[in-house]
């Protein structure tokens, strides 16, 4: 349960900041492929940086400029980035009780709420120790992706044709990056299987965009189905 | 309309974080609401990377951005960095196509 303390030793407080240091820097700066990636997907350097500032969160930017980059409807793009910021909900249902912030605070924590943040808070014993492993390795990735968002998009605007230098390619494998730490749990493969398959079969039939969206009723299919665990 | 799509993803974007540091927790204990939400972001990647791969348009094509999934496949296998395998793909797709 968490403490009501605000004081955490000084080690204690040293190794949480640097654990959320590292994680925060090597994330943050992959925001110079998201960058690169949405100007190659057509969007200019203002509405790539728009993004990084206000929706930030890595996954669902990248699925709004990849439905886009497949010459899919804006509006099925932004759905498409709405159904994976789904997951963030669940990682704020996880950590409320943890991070306990009420008012103005909380309105404020929940635009930092990311995987990342989640991660390096949810493991914490106390209230404060949550507190202070969320907001560092938050900020940190706030700042260095919104940096690094604005250097990429200023390269990928400088070298021309994104294609010649496979940035479309690029696309797909930050995707599978994104989804490879999930695979190891059967289900979830046998998911992801099923749904890359739906939408390949979904691409000659619907317009572009709308066979992301068919896919994720693969989840809802396997959640009703699945009585396990 | 892509300032449309941006604006509506970024303000959904934070509504959906902040209902999620707000919602009584119990909305989470039902099991098929927690079975869903678990699966859709496995799902959504899946298929972004099905047809970011595959699809040109409304046609499914063989190209280059296969050759540059595949890199990414044995670079991930090989506990490549994020940056690593995602610009590992674009250096194998570019290559193919200078050839």
């Amino acid at each position: 349960m968490p403490s009501d303390s605000d004081t955490l030793p000084a080690a204690e407080r040293a190794a949480i900041v640097r654990d959320s240091l590292g994680v925060g820097v090597a994330t943050g700066v992959y925001g110079v492929s998201f960058g690169a990636v949405s100007v190659a997907a057509g969007l200019d350097v203002w509405q790539t940086c728009a993004l990084s500032l206000l929706a930030f969160t890595g996954a669902s930017q990248f699925a709004l400029v990849g439905v886009l980059a497949s010459g899919g409807a804006p509006l099925s793009g932004a759905a498409a980035a709405l159904l994976l910021g789904t997951r963030n909900t669940l990682y704020g249902l996880r950590v409320a009780g943890l991070l306990r912030w009420t008012g103005w605070r909380r309105a404020a924590a929940a635009h930092l709420l990311i995987d990342e943040s989640t991660a390096m808070s949810v493991t914490r014993g106390t209230t404060p120790a949550a507190r202070l492993g969320f907001l560092t390795t938050g900020v940190t990735i706030f700042v260095l992706w919104n940096v690094f968002t604005l250097l990429g998009a200023m390269a990928g605007t400088a070298i021309g044709d994104p294609r010649s230098y496979g940035l479309d390619a690029a696309v797909g494998a930050a995707f599978l990056a994104l989804l490879w730490p999930r695979l190891r749990d059967r289900r979830a493969l046998v998911v992801a299987l099923a749904a890359a398959a739906v939408a390949v079969v979904a691409v000659p039939l619907s317009p572009a965009g709308v066979p992301v969206l068919v896919a994720a009723a693969v989840a809802l299919l396997a959640g009703l189905l699945g009585e396990r665990r | 309309m892509t300032w449309v799509a941006v604006l509506v993803a970024a303000g959904g974007c934070y509504l959906l974080k902040l209902g999620g540091l707000s919602v009584p927790p119990r909305v989470l204990e039902r099991p098929l609401v927690s079975r869903v939400a678990d699966l859709i972001p496995v799902a959504l990647l899946a298929a972004l990377v099905a047809v970011q791969v595959f699809a040109d348009g409304r046609h499914l094509v063989l190209d280059a951005r296969v050759a540059g999934l595949a890199t990414a496949v044995v670079l991930l296998l090989l506990r490549a960095p994020f940056l690593v395998v995602v610009f590992g793909a674009a250096a194998v797709a570019a290559g193919l196509r200078l050839l």
